[in-house]
């Protein structure tokens, strides 16, 4: 219960903090008089499983609904500054660890023109590619939200940010970390053993109190985009350790490592193409090692006599780190997919793409499509597919979770 | 009697040589040069407006949206525009940031704030829909004198209820840069403040596929005119979009650095 009442302690104190910083800025923002503005949305999900699990202890309802929201408010005290407040929660019917909340975002943040300076919890993204996001290390993966490591934890920070004439500078000092969200039991995808975040092992003699830093460059000339940035501290991504717990049997552990990493992406625009590149190099976890994304996006426009614009995409993994390292599914891959964007009013669109593991054959498939159903109401899909597993392959564990979700958000 | 006298000389100087030696293309760059030399001087402005789309049943929806742009003055590069989306509420906050060129390709970005993430987009895509509307970026993006060619085709009453009673310079024009889906624009712009009225765009297949209308004009800082609604209608499908814009702030001392990819973060 460590980690669990740990996080719902964080977000306890954060939430004060938030009542506090409300509170101070009501006395400081009486003159100007602004009102917090709330937005957000709320969502029904269903998600769909229609081949049996493959681990006794998952959930066997086909159908899994689950409910979500985030309601999100801002408040502009001036011109310059503003206080953002982002919680977010899901009830889910199968997976009790996926019934969970979070604090997606807390900070103040100062607009001083040539500089900001942001303090609290923060979402900050990094890099170019779609199909893996490589060098994007500052927040932790929510991955128990959604397989595919896009949904983030809010991370405490204090990040300050000078954009010059060369270049926009950042920095950011992580005074706490965030552990990554997993499936409990009876969660699709899931593990055949639980994953006992509780007994989360640190590298760190400080825990999850170590200050974490990282600094980053980025520019942007001409049709060229780069960002050289660096990491260090403890390393999002777990190595998980099956451990056997005395009374309770064998167990996954996340153990986090202590790591530097240095990394680099860089987008080409050039008319139609997108031409991308995302590397980093990291020590901590085993031998050090690199890891390279690279691809394109070639667009055509107005195809098919319409308005939509159709881009192709490709992307290559190659990952080269060893066995004592955090698992990837991206150690030599290729990814290939389309997307639609209708360019209607209705903003709707539709992602298809599969990645295909170059040495095992190992093959997922990914449909992601949106639209706007009514003023307010947006219906999305996803879906999921393992064509093809190799066998004895650690995706093995998720060869039969085909998954096909559906979610209505209402935005408020 | 003399003064008189000099001042025939005078015209007859002027008009003289512009008479016999201007042709039509340069007559046509001549009125745009002027327009745009009329138009010099806003060095930013901040506008909201609303964009009703219509389909060709009637049905219609809104978007709304705040821009904020600056002003470049130079022969290789155009304004900067801002544009950050109200609503609907799900794409709330998305932001497009655009610099133009006058013939090299144009750099934009776009914001989605739920990823927090800065997109570089293609600029290729000059005449693509603009979110759904059936205005095509290049309908919206500065309309720099460098983009064009021009011919002045004749003098004739302008053409909108509004205008009515002013002298209309009808010219053609034809982009020069890259990518665009007219193959010619003619354009109906008032001899007296050089505004412009009315707008025929034709597509690729030279065929006059939509038209433009400027009306609610209203002068700023006695200088600036700025047209208040904008209806494009697209006469191949019968669909429709207006804008509708409130009212402008020009040299509003808007921050220069919210004209950069690395603040677009910032916006939420």
């Amino acid at each position: 219960m460590r980690s669990r009442g740990g996080r719902i302690g964080l977000i306890a104190q954060a939430a004060a903090l938030a009542g506090a910083a409300l509170a101070s800025a009501a006395f400081i923002g009486e003159a100007a008089a602004r009102e917090p503005e709330l937005s957000g949305f709320a969502a029904i999900e269903v998600r769909i499983f229609p081949s049996d699990p493959q681990f006794p202890q998952q959930e066997t309802a086909v159908v899994q609904p689950s409910l979500a929201l985030q309601p999100e408010v801002r408040w502009d005290i001036d011109e310059d500054q503003r206080i953002t407040f982002i919680p977010f929660a899901r009830l889910d019917s199968a997976d009790t660890e996926r019934t969970h909340a979070d604090l997606r975002e807390l900070n103040y943040l100062y607009d001083g023109g040539e500089w900001d300076v942001r303090v609290g919890f923060a979402k900050v993204f990094w890099g170019v590619a779609e199909s893996r996001h490589l060098v994007d290390i500052i927040n932790q993966t929510d991955l128990i939200e959604s397989a595919d490591e896009e949904d983030k934890l809010g991370q405490p920070m204090v990040n300050a940010n000078v954009l010059t004439e060369i270049g926009t500078f950042s920095g950011f000092v992580m005074p706490f970390f965030r552990e990554r969200t997993y499936p409990g039991i009876e969660g699709r995808p899931g593990f055949p053993i639980p994953v006992r975040e509780d007994d989360a092992v640190f590298e760190s003699p400080d825990g999850e109190s170590h200050v974490d830093w990282a600094a980053r460059w980025q520019m942007r000339v001409g049709a060229f985009d780069i960002g050289l940035a660096h990491f260090s501290g403890t390393g999002r991504e777990p190595r998980l350790v099956t451990t056997v717990v005395p009374g309770t049997g064998p167990a996954l552990v996340p153990h986090y490592d202590l790591i530097e990493q240095s990394s680099i992406d860089a987008q080409a625009t050039l008319d139609a193409w997108l031409l991308k590149l995302e590397a980093i190099a990291r020590s901590g976890q085993g031998d050090s090692f690199a890891a390279v994304t690279t691809g394109f996006e070639y667009t055509l426009y107005q195809v098919f006599e319409s308005s939509a614009d159709l881009g192709l995409i490709s992307e290559y993994h190659y990952d080269g780190r060893d066995d004592t390292a955090p698992f990837t599914l991206f150690d030599n891959d290729l990814m290939v997919g389309a997307r639609l964007a209708f360019n209607d009013i209705d903003d709707s669109s539709v992602l298809l793409g599969a990645i295909n593991d170059l040495e095992t054959g190992t093959t997922v498939m990914t449909l992601e499509a949106a639209t706007r159903i009514a003023d307010g109401f947006k219906l999305e899909i996803e879906a999921r597919a393992f064509p093809y597993v190799a066998n004895g392959a650690t995706e093995s564990a998720f060869g039969r979770d085909h998954m096909l979700e559906i979610r209505l958000q209402r935005f408020f | 009697m003399r003064r008189i006298f000099y001042s025939t000389l005078t015209l007859l100087a002027l008009a003289g040589p512009a008479a016999h030696a201007e042709t039509p293309e340069e007559r046509g760059l001549a009125i745009a040069q002027e327009a745009d030399r009329r138009n010099q001087g806003w060095v930013d402005s901040k506008v909201d407006l609303r964009m009703i789309l219509r389909n060709a049943q009637g049905e219609s929806s809104e978007r709304s949206m705040k821009l904020r742009a600056l002003e470049v003055i130079s022969d290789t590069e155009g304004d900067k525009s801002l544009t950050y989306f109200l609503s609907p509420a799900d794409v709330e906050g998305t932001a497009l940031l655009s610099f133009t060129r006058i013939t090299e390709a144009d750099d934009q970005w776009l914001y989605l704030p739920a990823l927090k993430r800065v997109k570089r987009i293609a600029s290729a895509n000059k005449s693509g829909s603009f979110v759904g509307s059936e205005f095509a970026f290049e309908d919206l993006l500065a309309q720099e004198v460098g983009r064009f060619t021009y011919k002045f085709l004749r003098e004739e009453p302008c053409p909108t209820e509004e205008s009515k009673g002013l002298t209309c310079f009808v010219s053609e024009r034809f982009p020069v840069y890259e990518n665009s889906g007219y193959t010619k624009q003619i354009s109906w712009v008032d001899s007296a403040e050089y505004r412009v009225w009315q707008l025929d765009l034709y597509d690729r297949k030279e065929e006059h596929s939509k038209t433009l209308t400027f009306s609610d004009y209203r002068q700023y800082q006695d200088k600036f005119w700025r047209a208040h609604t904008l209806d494009m209608v697209n006469l191949q499908s019968n669909k429709s979009t207006t804008l509708a814009f409130g009212d402008y702030s020009l040299n509003a001392g808007v921050d220069q650095s919210e004209f950069d990819a690395d603040a677009l973060s910032r916006l939420r």
